[in-house]
């Protein structure tokens, strides 16, 4: 309660600070465009062009932040879709690759691999080899390997991104929205429920993408990407872990797990059969310094990674996504009678679909060419609509409070959502602080499963600071929602957005 | 009623985009790719309602294939996870293969069935597999209604 009271503080404060930011500016679309968010207007869409003419020369928005390395083509060649992609996404040979923005610590999960695998065989394979088996070498190369790719296709692969609804599109929902008979100020509603498996399940509308997300789907506010199955956005390996790149992360955990537990096992046995004959573990240590630095590493580490690969098993086992656990969608918090409808209630059945599943193509098809009239729809949240500060409809950044939404006109309402992408704090809150929680295992101590982790998570690397760092940066979004919230019902359809992604204001 | 457009060609280049109808995915079965059945009333004088309900049945029936869990897909999955997942860069998936029998699938729709009508269908792929785009063209040279492309409904432009 306290959490949430100091939340809606905060927000109060950012409003009144940017609604007198906006007298002085006195312009909606000067604040419109620093939120980079619109809601979309039918009436005031422009004109479609009519494909048979495709427009003489096209025009491009760039919009907030260049998009990794965007060169400016010159007009004649035809540019490829991820030169124009309006997430916050790179791409590398010449779209190949793509990683999230905020690469987050993937350079030094790398360099941690590969120095410690790089010691292990210095160090310890020639003292082995001669004094074990050469197989040790051997198990030991097939496990970094596996590591290195698992975790390089982690990082690079699409993880499910939905591209953005297409100005028509858009322009579509909020007509069936409108047309719910809402005539009155208040904002249309803004979720729509579905039942999958006698489970109602809420689907949200998605602000920054502006189409109703699928189930399991959610908005990364890192990525600025909505991501299907969403799992968590992982800074170990610099992207979201979605549908498309799970089975990736699973193995490279996995794997990852396996070869460090294999290191600390071989650097164990190194030094104690150097240290055997009363030679003392201080001179087995003089002798082989490498070994020091991968005790160090692999001792700090193992815990927290079985841990995580232990969770994720159970993930797996009972089809869920650690978006979900974390807010506790289908484990009956709140008193209602929920299961997971998409789970197979059956653990194998339940593995093989979520690992051995069909895997779908990327959606974004960021190596197609753009067409020359479709250049500024592709660009999705790109397009500069006309003056909306007239239309008394236009609410901008619709998730707010009561009292914001008096004045239908406030600019004010941008700023609940400003200080990152104006997407539902629900889920914005989701992605931020449990990426170092969920990755680190750090979440183990407040999960109450009791598993193989130890509350002792004693993690000394300077990264913990950073990380700690971006998990208080959304001060406002620290407080777990629940999707079934007590609003739930008649007043949710009504003013479903509000009541759905406030709830804990309220 | 838009005069008959004997190919896709004819339709691109004489006919002007009047609206776009969505027929949306319908979820009441999980997260497979399905559409709703359901006949938007704005084709109510396009097209006759079985043939766009036969089409969405048979889109339907395709990614049942493309996501069926089962002998082929396990294998698939299993031979991927322990060449560490590189064979997806070698090989083509079957939903990749499904995808390209939609997409030919729907062009041949195109061209016996919609583009006569004045209609045009978006392969679902396109649009992040979200919407079914129908895309309503008038003919120019009517002189029913002006090709102005407004996003009226599309009740008024069907004439």
């Amino acid at each position: 309660m306290i959490i949430e009271t100091k939340s809606w503080e905060v927000t109060r404060l950012h409003v009144t600070r940017l609604r007198k930011r906006d007298t002085k500016k006195g312009s909606l679309l000067h604040i419109m465009k620093n939120c980079e968010y619109q809601q979309i207007d039918p009436r005031t869409l422009p004109t479609p062009t009519p494909t048979a003419t495709p427009t003489a020369t096209p025009t491009p928005t760039p919009h907030h932040g260049p998009v990794g390395d965007r060169p400016e083509e010159p007009k004649g060649k035809p540019r490829r879709k991820w030169h124009v992609f309006p997430g916050k996404n790179r791409f590398y040979c010449d779209g190949r690759i793509m990683v999230a923005r905020q690469s987050g610590v993937l350079p030094l999960t790398l360099g941690l691999i590969l120095i410690t695998s790089g010691l292990f065989f210095i160090f310890d394979c020639p003292f082995l080899v001669k004094h074990l088996t050469s197989c040790i070498p051997v198990i030991g190369g097939f496990l970094f390997v596996f590591v290195v790719i698992t975790l390089l296709q982690t990082s690079f692969t699409d993880p499910g991104i939905l591209p953005r609804a297409t100005p028509d599109e858009a322009a579509d929902i909020e007509k069936q929205i409108d047309n719910t008979g809402n005539t009155s100020y208040r904002p249309p509603p803004r979720t729509k429920e579905v039942v999958i498996n006698q489970q109602v399940v809420k689907l949200k509308y998605c602000f920054t993408c502006k189409m109703f997300r699928p189930p399991r789907t959610s908005h990364c506010s890192l990525c600025d990407n909505c991501v299907e199955r969403f799992d968590h956005h992982c800074p170990w390996v610099g992207n979201c872990v979605g549908k498309r790149n799970y089975r990736f992360f699973y193995t490279f955990i996995v794997s990852l797990s396996f070869h460090t537990a294999f290191i600390f096992g071989c650097v164990t046995t190194h030094l104690s059969l150097r240290a055997q004959g009363g030679k003392g573990l201080v001179f087995a240590l003089q002798e082989s310094p490498g070994s020091a630095v991968e005790l160090v590493i692999c001792f700090f580490s193992v815990w927290s990674i079985l841990g995580l690969s232990g969770f994720h098993t159970y993930l797996v086992a009972s089809n869920l996504t650690t978006n979900e656990d974390i807010k506790g969608s289908w484990s009956g918090k709140s008193g209602e009678d929920v299961t997971n409808p998409y789970s197979q209630r059956n653990i194998v059945v339940n593995c093989c679909s979520v690992l051995c599943g069909p895997m779908p193509p990327s959606l974004i098809d960021r190596r197609g060419f753009l067409p020359a009239d479709e250049s500024v729809q592709t660009a999705g949240a790109d397009i500069e609509l006309p003056d909306l500060a007239n239309k008394s409809e236009i609410n901008v950044c619709t998730q707010g409070t009561k009292g914001l939404l008096e004045s239908a006109t406030l600019p004010p309402l941008l700023s609940t959502s400003c200080p990152q992408p104006p997407t539902d704090p629900t889920v914005n809150f989701d992605p931020s602080p449990e990426i170092s929680t969920s990755c680190s295992g750090a979440r183990h101590v407040h999960h109450s499963r009791g598993r193989a982790s130890t509350p002792r998570h004693t993690k000394t690397r300077s990264k913990k600071n950073k990380r700690a760092a971006l998990q208080t940066a959304n001060p406002s979004f620290d407080v777990p929602v629940s999707p079934s919230s007590p609003d739930a019902g008649p007043s949710s359809k009504a003013r479903g957005h509000k009541g759905d992604s406030f709830s804990h204001l309220q | 009623m838009a005069r008959e457009f004997h190919n896709l060609q004819e339709l691109r280049h004489n006919a002007s985009l009047v609206t776009k109808v969505f027929v949306q995915r319908d979820y009441t079965e999980g997260t497979v790719c399905r559409f709703q059945a359901k006949f938007p009333s704005e084709l109510d004088h396009r097209i006759e309602r079985t043939l766009l309900e036969e089409t969405v049945k048979t889109l339907n029936s395709y990614y049942v294939e493309a996501e069926k869990i089962g002998g082929q897909s396990y294998l698939e999955g299993c031979l991927a996870c322990a060449t560490a997942y590189i064979v997806f860069l070698c090989m083509e998936t079957r939903y990749e293969k499904v995808l390209k029998k939609i997409s030919g699938y729907i062009h041949e729709q195109n061209e016996k069935i919609y583009a006569p009508r004045g209609l045009l269908l978006t392969d679902p792929v396109e649009r992040g597999m979200r919407v079914l785009e129908i895309s309503v063209f008038e003919d120019r040279g009517s002189s029913s209604s002006s090709p102005s492309s407004s996003m009226s409904s599309a009740g008024s432009s069907a004439r």
